[in-house]
């Protein structure tokens, strides 16, 4: 009377129904209004940037996985999310050979030389984007202004520069962002400007507002650590709050170090990464405060006059060592006790 | 020292599959009809195999022992029907191995009245006497595992029993067995504690339900004899609650010790059907016969509880519920831990708290395994508080004395729960059942100084 053979499995015979590829593609989800808002801002400029460093990191992670002579694993939405996150972390008018360079890096060098996803120590976004800082110092410093009355009509003239010449900088001014004002001229920004996305700076850094909300999406999915940004946040805001305190004339003010450069894109997008943060609670914890200092040291004392990139790829070298330091206490064992 | 103890309702972590208990919740459990052929496999529980003391031809009547205990570590087998011995000899099991049993074919006109044996007077026995009864009635754990009884309510010399825990939790998805024994036979139960509470010396009792069996504790504590120092305790619901440790930390929130026994801090834990069977058979001298089975799953279409005698063959349950004949996969026991079955030849055991029936359209199954992205879910779903993350990436390179020895993996029960949130589909609690299995084999293999 039963007709076909019975399927067998080793239980559980159930899973709970969401993916890696289901995550990964609410990333992008979350990710997209800020990329929407950017490209509202800045118009073409930052359009050709983003679709640029995408469409070079899928096609990336598609061409070495072909090359590999494996399955393309472009469908697990992976390389997208570091496309755009790349994208993202880029001025607008970023010439576009060099997008795309920086997203083949992001991706070759970033990802598929460590085994591909799940593998990489580092964000692969900030591979790339470090990368490119390196390479091209005064175009990735080249900014835009947002609302030009033209943005939808022109693209920025060094977009199309030609691989390997000298982006031209009619349209575009240098080193003026909240951040290196700040810095080199003293210079200090309205915040609420900063969180609404009114002023200048790379393409997806703007809006911490539209930030926030991809942030509590994913994390009312479950589908991000709430640790991880609460963390960093908490820890600029304290430390360059008793900064602030101390001395108001040479410090910036918390809310200006929230608010400005690419802190609340990297807190909430880019040190969220799963495969380059920590897992257990107080791992999480400390990673977090340790890119929360790092972040306010460098842009403090540091060189430079951002410091989320370096500190997040400093958090990502420590996170598994931080969870091999910090392993929970398991049921029925006492914590002091190694088990021989 | 802790403050505030927030979890002393529940244990840590765990995960909340879907229940599909709605199904069956609200049907009365059915007396199943007798098969024409019972298989009775000697190993329907943990421990030696039964030995058959019937020879083939004979005739026994229902309730008449067909197999004696193999040891102190085995219980005895009776008749689940009035019939004839057909044959002796190999019979599929569950593991997909054969093994030895009894084929009983039934008398088609019998009245299956059962003989009753020699009683265990409740005032009376002593609490030895009273584990004899149990062993000899061939009761065994009803929640699935079938280890037998009497050896869990053994107390160790020096060890003392605080709680008497009574396992009504039934975290298992789909099944509603403990729910309707819970609704149905509140009396046997409490005859079933009385017997328990002296056999073990416990001072107190505790029935541990599930929030979603509301009904079934508000019924037993409105019927909780006087002189009897019971309560019962509505929990979370969360799998694995109903694990024998979870269970132990949920309602007395102290932790079983690693490798121990929840005897180790006080407590034993008896499922609430086996309980039930304890006060129904004792007071009669009986031995186990039949047993509560909820049948259920998309696959089904006359789902429900039935009472079925131990040994219908799975193939003759499926014809008689109507089963879709596209099924594709069968569990044993709940979606969770249950056992999926590849030969429908094999039989209710004393074990099987439930069957779950699907056809291959209803069936979901992963279709890609991605690499572990570390997103965490198997951290926070693990009840233990073990890392599967870490313990899969060292499955994968074989590390297994690496696993046990330093990330705990022998504490692991193999609940699922890790398996069941993986975003990647990686098979975890899959890989640690094979590294268990091999580091067992090794560690005997090489005798300790």
């Amino acid at each position: 009377m039963f007709k076909k053979t019975l399927h067998i499995s080793t239980s559980p015979h159930l899973t709970k129904g969401i993916g890696t590829d289901d995550i990964m593609r609410n990333v992008v989800w979350a990710m997209l209004p800020v990329a929407l808002y950017s490209v509202w801002s800045f118009g073409l400029g930052a359009l050709v940037v983003l679709a640029t460093s995408t469409t070079a990191c899928v096609l990336t992670e598609h061409f070495l996985a072909k090359i590999s002579k494996k399955e393309s694993t472009i469908s697990d939405w992976s390389a997208a999310i570091t496309g755009l996150l790349l994208g993202l972390t880029l001025p607008p008018g970023f010439p576009m050979w060099m997008a795309f360079l920086g997203g083949v890096v992001s991706i070759a060098l970033g990802k598929f030389v460590f085994g591909g996803l799940g593998y990489n120590v580092f964000n692969p976004a900030l591979v790339g984007r470090a990368f490119l800082q390196a390479a091209f110092p005064v175009a990735i410093t080249t900014w835009h202004p947002v609302y030009a009355p033209d943005r939808f009509t022109t693209v920025p003239s060094a977009t199309f520069t030609a691989p390997f010449m000298e982006p031209s900088t009619v349209d575009a001014f240098s080193g003026a962002t909240p951040l290196s004002a700040f810095k080199f001229d003293h210079v200090v920004t309205n915040s609420y400007d900063l969180a609404l996305g009114l002023i200048p700076g790379s393409t997806g850094e703007t809006c911490a507002a539209l930030i926030l909300l991809g942030g509590l999406y994913l994390i009312a999915r479950n589908m991000m650590n709430w640790r991880i940004p609460a963390s960093i946040l908490l820890t600029v805001f304290l430390l360059s709050g008793a900064l602030y305190l101390a001395n108001k004339e040479a410090y910036p003010s918390p809310d200006f170090m929230l608010f400005s450069g690419g802190l609340m894109l990297g807190a909430v997008f880019m040190a969220t990464d799963m495969v380059g943060s920590p897992v257990m609670p107080a791992a999480v914890w400390l990673y977090g405060a340790l890119i929360g200092v790092l972040v306010v040291v460098i842009r403090i004392w540091g060189g430079l006059p951002e410091g989320v990139m370096y500190a997040i790829l400093l958090g990502n070298a420590v996170a598994p060592h931080l969870d091999n330091l910090i392993r929970p206490r398991v049921y029925g064992t006492v914590k002091t006790a190694k088990k021989s | 020292m802790k403050l505030f103890n927030f979890r002393h309702n529940t244990f840590k972590h765990g995960v909340h599959p879907p229940e599909h208990k709605d199904e069956t919740k609200g049907l009365p459990v059915r007396q199943f009809s007798f098969a024409p052929v019972l298989i009775l496999p000697m190993s329907q529980h943990l421990g030696a195999p039964s030995q058959p003391v019937v020879r083939e031809g004979q005739e026994v009547h229902r309730g008449q022992l067909l197999a004696k205990a193999g040891g102190y570590m085995s219980v005895p087998l009776h008749a689940p029907v009035s019939g004839v011995v057909r044959k002796i000899g190999n019979v599929p099991a569950i593991s997909g191995k054969m093994g030895q049993g009894i084929y009983l074919e039934a008398f088609h006109y019998s009245t299956q009245e059962i003989a009753e044996g020699t009683p265990i007077d409740l005032d009376t026995a002593t609490p030895a006497e009273i584990l004899q009864g149990i062993q000899d009635a061939g009761i065994v754990g009803l929640g699935g595992a079938a280890f037998p009884t009497h050896v869990k309510l053994k107390i160790p010399e020096g060890k003392h029993c605080d709680a008497l825990i009574i396992n009504g939790i039934e975290c298992e998805p789909y099944l509603t067995t403990d729910h309707r024994v819970m609704l149905e036979q509140a009396h046997d139960i409490f005859t079933g504690i009385r017997y328990l509470l002296k056999a073990t010396g416990a001072d107190k009792c505790v029935i541990g339900i599930e929030a979603n069996k509301q009904d079934a504790a508000d019924h037993l504590a409105g019927l909780i004899p006087s002189d009897l120092p019971v309560t019962a305790k509505v929990v979370p619901v969360k799998y694995p609650q109903g694990a024998e440790k979870m269970l132990v930390t949920a309602i007395l929130g102290r932790e079983v010790p690693s490798g121990g026994l929840p005897i180790d801090i006080g407590a034993v834990v008896i499922n609430v059907a086996t309980t039930a069977e304890i006060g129904r058979l004792l007071p009669h001298g009986l031995g186990i016969q039949e047993r509560v089975v909820t049948i259920t799953g998309p696959g089904v279409k006359k789902k429900g509880n039935y009472l079925i005698p131990i040994g219908t063959p799975l193939r003759f349950v499926l014809e008689q519920v109507e089963a879709d004949e596209n099924i594709s996969e069968v569990y044993m026991g709940g979606p969770m831990m249950g056992v999926a079955v590849s030969n429908l030849d094999i039989s209710i055991t004393k074990g099987t708290s439930g069957i779950v029936v699907f056809t291959e359209e209803q069936v979901k199954r992963p279709d890609k395994v991605y690499p572990c992205i570390n997103c965490g879910a198997c951290v926070d779903a693990c009840p233990i508080s073990l890392t599967p993350n870490k313990l899969g990436i060292l499955a994968k390179f074989e590390a297994y004395d690496e696993m046990a020895e330093q990330y705990n993996l022998m504490d692991c029960f193999e609940c699922g729960s890790c398996s069941y949130v993986c975003p990647s589909h990686i098979p975890l609690v899959q890989y640690f059942r094979l590294a268990k299995t091999t580091v067992r084999k090794r560690k005997a293999a090489k005798p300790s100084a």
